[in-house]
């Protein structure tokens, strides 16, 4: 793809061959030219992007450090905290609710040079796998419009394969990075859990939801990574060490790293053949470029999905609490007591996926079932964590598919959440452990459409995932261009 | 008998009296009592956050994202909120220990996420007592950190959240630390119950942990009150009372609450489990919730905070750098006047912080006795004037005190000249003179009842005839010989012996 890559924008808008607000316009234009389409937005922020932009170009002019992303156009999930601009998280309980502060890696994107373009469509509260969760509808995937992105973190993975922006956030409480950008044919990383602080992050589930970067490249993701990365001290779950440099090995090479393809993730229930077949190759790839390549077994992985929908319901039901309508967002009018504008207001603001999850985790944790559901599934997420550490003995990191298939049409499985559930299930395992992994395009379906293999590695262990990475990208054959873009790229 | 167990039966008597013929019932039941102390801890700021931790601003004020609980915020635990938790657990003898923080799910429009981050099962600071001035210990079972709420003022209708016309909420309060001491069922009587908060009291204020006003706020009770028949070992079935604003009303509530189980027991009822709110006007308890009605706080643990794990050197830190508690300030009282550290009077000068006095008495090396006798007038006269407390000196309250005990100021000139040191301060031996007060020497008094006896023949014949009245009269005319200046108590014992 001949789109201009986030490393080659800072650095030339960091030597002066480029400006900071002529990025910035091209990517606007697309933005303008396509958007009605694809709806990767929820709010596109042109105003103060053109005033950042300038900032970044008057502090070249006069000599200042630009940053590391100097003059990068960077699209938001619509669930990460930016003062003065509203953060919907897609849903209708927000409304009207424009946050007082910005989230750390805001913060941290703001003060690297980065160009903040808007803000991007989810499904709500970022629960789902197709951004069709959408109260705002749902956004459309570049390489065939007729097709969803992939969620939840849809319209980042959307913004970025569309060339909206060179870089996009999202947050992936079980696969919401990962498995959109296997569908749109980007790269996708979930980070170590509290390698990236969580500070304005909007909570789904508090114990698995991490923020991570979506790139054209790997190393734009490492970029990224490297940026947001590092200890807050506004959340008391991050790291406190310096982090590990995602971009410090990326031209290593694979020379006797040992590789384990999981053949729980191989053999999950539903994985299309085409997509195992395209992690054989990617494994063969790596196997060429000298990486030792053996299955593996992770046996509790095949009970992530089971726990998984007990964790992340159990404490979503608790996050999503304070929704209540008594202090901002959304309240309902004409209601006769208190209780009675809680009813009202959620069951007014919230949508049909956030209500069932909402049920399902209250359930989970109701005096009589915690032990049975809530209780049982963290001891399954201990397991997880032991078989994984076992894996690790013999492997530096482990191979698998992203999700199981390649982007299917809109409608397709909006009707039955169970089918739509499964589509996390190769990635779901990373966030019950807090081990990173990452999505790297490699080849398309039976269909022509982008497939997503995943390397997995163990907590921190960044540096050797990123290093696979970007063996696995320089080996994978070359992704077309989506259709939407294609005349104005190839000019 | 100890004198808080002197007073609790004077108050069982005393309430027998109010219920009239209750109190044939109300013997042969024991009241059971435990209770749930809410203190808020005198940090700078708040438990999660760096707003500022103080009372009486203006409304919302104090906020940020993090105690308003807007989307995106995180908790970060207060180090100062953990140190003083540690410091209330050591001071009640508690097992300080590894904890976690849970959350409290329930629904409130004061409590901004709408669960209350708390300790739950693994509480900071476990399995501890508290000792009594009786020398009763009552349990602690747990002593746990957790946030407090905002503060919704509910407009028209009765001021209760159902009939309100609309509600206002301020949430300064939110988010402040809390520590809630949970006693074991050990307590048994209402003024037991009081006994034990003034106790508790004094510990957080003694630690600093906590500044202790009940009519501010910043300590609340909860009180679980059952009855069960003398002697039985099984606990009866138990109410939860809340809204006691004083160290009275906690008492009052008590009182009512036991005697209405006994009622309804004798009358041949059962106790229903439920939380009944204490209504101060009515002086009575209505039911606010029922068992059934009651919660289900869906506890599980607080995912935004990892466990908070003092070290050991922590612990023996905070545990060496506690002050001296009541209890051992009451002993060391107890010890150097050789009155028993449950009598009021000791009570009463280590709750005052008057024991300072009573040191400065010993370290002066006095005659044998004064620090009794500095402990009845610190006890007596000081306590009732401690708005004065400025003008007397340590040094010149010794002095007065060694005066008083060598003979050479009887009681009462003692009494005066203290009252003129509170008042205007000086010292105590040119106030005496002032005052006139001269030393009687000690042959001096024996001398002036030998004159008055010699004087009056008669009534002395009387008298030593066993007439007890004629006391009177020699004691007017001893007092008068001597400018006022005898001991009455010594006079009159001369007067006895000489009798034979």
């Amino acid at each position: 793809m001949s789109l201009a890559s986030a490393v080659e924008v800072a650095a030339g808008v960091k030597d002066g061959t480029v400006s900071a607000r002529a990025v910035l316009e091209e990517h606007l234009g697309r933005i303008e030219r396509h958007e009605g389409q694809v709806h990767a937005f929820n709010t596109v922020t042109a105003d103060r992007a053109r005033a950042a932009a300038e900032a970044v170009d008057a502090a070249v002019t006069s000599g200042r450090d630009p940053g590391p992303l100097a003059g990068v156009p960077v699209a938001l999930k619509d669930n990460l905290c930016t003062r003065g601009v509203p953060t919907t998280c897609s849903s209708r309980i927000l409304e009207g609710w424009i946050p007082p502060y910005d989230a750390t890696v805001v913060s941290r994107l703001q003060a690297a040079g980065a160009v903040i373009v808007g803000k991007t469509n989810l499904d709500e509260f970022a629960m789902g796998s197709s951004t069709e969760n959408s109260a705002f509808g749902p956004t459309r995937n570049p390489h065939d419009l007729d097709r969803v992105p992939g969620g939840s973190s849809g319209g980042s993975a959307a913004a970025v394969a569309a060339g909206f922006a060179a870089l996009g956030l999202g947050s992936d409480t079980g696969g919401s990075i990962r498995q959109p950008a296997a569908l749109c044919g980007v790269v996708g990383a979930k980070p170590t859990y509290g390698l990236v602080s969580r500070y304005g992050l909007v909570a789904f589930a508090s114990s698995l939801d991490q923020i991570g970067p979506f790139a054209r490249s790997v190393a734009d993701a490492a970029l990224l990574l490297d940026v947001i990365a590092g200890p807050d001290p506004a959340d008391s779950t991050s790291f406190r060490e310096p982090p590990p440099r995602a971009s410090e090995r990326l031209g290593a090479g694979v020379e006797g790293l040992r590789v384990g393809i999981v053949t729980e993730l191989t053999d999950a229930e539903g994985i299309s053949a085409d997509v195992v077949e395209r992690t054989r190759e990617a494994a063969d790839a790596l196997s060429a470029a000298g990486a030792k390549v053996d299955e593996v077994s992770v046996p509790a992985a095949v009970y992530g999905l089971s726990a998984y929908y007990l964790i992340a319901p159990a404490e979503a039901s608790s996050n999503l609490a304070r929704y209540d309508g008594v202090r901002y967002g959304l309240r309902a009018s004409g209601s006769k007591d208190i209780t009675d504008m809680y009813l009202r207001t959620r069951s007014a603001g919230f949508g049909a996926e956030v209500k069932r999850r909402i049920m399902l985790g209250t359930y989970a944790l109701s005096a009589g079932y915690y032990d049975a559901y809530y209780g049982k599934a963290q001891q399954v997420r201990t397991l997880i964590i032991r078989d994984f550490e076992t894996a690790y003995r013999d492997f530096d990191v482990l191979l698998g598919p992203t999700a199981p298939g390649t982007a299917f049409p809109l409608g397709a499985k909006t009707q039955d959440p169970l089918t739509m559930y499964l589509n996390d299930v190769c990635t779901i395992p990373s966030n019950l452990a807090g081990h990173p992994a990452i999505s790297v395009p490699f080849g398309t379906g039976a269909d022509g459409l982008p497939a997503g293999v995943q390397i997995l590695a163990p907590a921190l262990g960044e540096v050797v995932m990123f290093q696979v990475a970007a063996v696995l990208e320089a080996a994978a054959p070359d992704l077309p261009v989506p259709q939407l873009i294609r005349s104005e790229v190839a000019r | 008998m100890t004198a808080a167990d002197a007073s609790g039966r004077r108050a069982e008597n005393a309430s027998g009296r109010r219920a009239g013929n209750a109190s044939g019932r109300r013997a042969g039941w024991e009241v059971v009592v435990g209770l749930e102390v809410h203190a808020e801890l005198r940090t700078r700021t708040k438990l999660f956050c760096a707003c500022p931790n103080s009372f009486g601003d203006e409304p919302n004020t104090n906020v940020c994202p993090v105690c308003l609980g807007l989307p995106g915020s995180l908790p970060v635990i207060n180090r100062a909120a953990v140190e003083f938790a540690m410091r209330i657990g050591t001071a009640l003898n508690c097992r300080v220990q590894p904890s976690l923080f849970h959350r409290k799910n329930y629904f409130y429009p004061d409590m901004p996420k709408d669960y209350q981050i708390s300790q739950y099962d693994i509480p900071i600071n476990a399995d501890g007592w508290l000792e009594l001035p009786s020398g009763r210990r009552i349990g602690i079972e747990r002593a746990h950190m957790e946030e407090d709420t905002g503060k919704t003022t509910h407009m028209g209708g009765g001021g209760r959240i159902h009939d309100a016309a609309h509600s206002l909420v301020d949430y300064n309060r939110a988010g402040v630390p809390l520590v809630e001491i949970v006693s074991a069922p050990d307590i048994r009587s209402a003024d037991e119950a009081r006994a034990y908060v003034d106790e508790l009291r004094a510990i957080l204020v003694a630690t600093g942990a906590s500044d202790g006003k009940m009519e501010e706020g910043s300590l609340r009770v909860d009180a679980n009150v059952s009855v069960r028949h003398a002697g039985s070992s099984e606990y009866g079935t138990r109410c939860e009372v809340k809204n006691m604003n004083s160290l009275r009303s906690l008492g009052r509530a008590i009182e009512y609450e036991a005697q209405r189980q006994i009622e309804v027991l004798t009358e041949g009822g059962s106790i229903v489990q439920e939380t009944r709110h204490w209504d101060e006007g009515a002086g009575r308890t209505g039911s606010m919730r029922s068992k059934e009605e009651a919660y289900d706080y869906r506890y599980f643990p607080e995912p935004d905070l990892v466990p908070v794990n003092p070290s050991q050197a922590w612990i023996s830190e905070v545990s060496s750098s506690l002050p001296v508690l009541p209890a051992a300030r009451r002993d060391a009282v107890a010890a150097a006047s050789g009155i028993p550290a449950g009598d009021d009077s000791v009570v009463t000068v280590v709750r005052l912080d008057l024991d300072r006095y009573v040191e400065a008495v010993r370290s002066a090396g006095g005659p044998d006795g004064a620090e009794t006798v500095a402990v009845r007038r610190l006890a007596n006269e000081v306590a009732s004037q401690l708005e004065s407390l400025e003008h007397l000196s340590e040094e010149s309250f010794a002095s007065l005190v060694a005066m008083e005990t060598e003979g050479s100021l009887t009681p009462a000139q003692s009494r005066t000249v203290l009252k003129e040191l509170l008042e205007s301060g000086g010292d105590p031996r040119a106030v005496a003179s002032r005052l006139g007060f001269e030393a009687l020497a000690a042959g001096a008094l024996s001398e002036i009842v030998d004159q008055v006896v010699a004087e009056y023949p008669d009534e002395w014949a009387r008298f030593a005839g066993g007439e007890d009245k004629l006391m009177g009269f020699f004691a007017g005319h001893i007092r008068s010989r001597s400018g006022g200046n005898a001991d009455m108590k010594e006079a009159s014992a001369l007067l006895r012996s000489r009798r034979g």
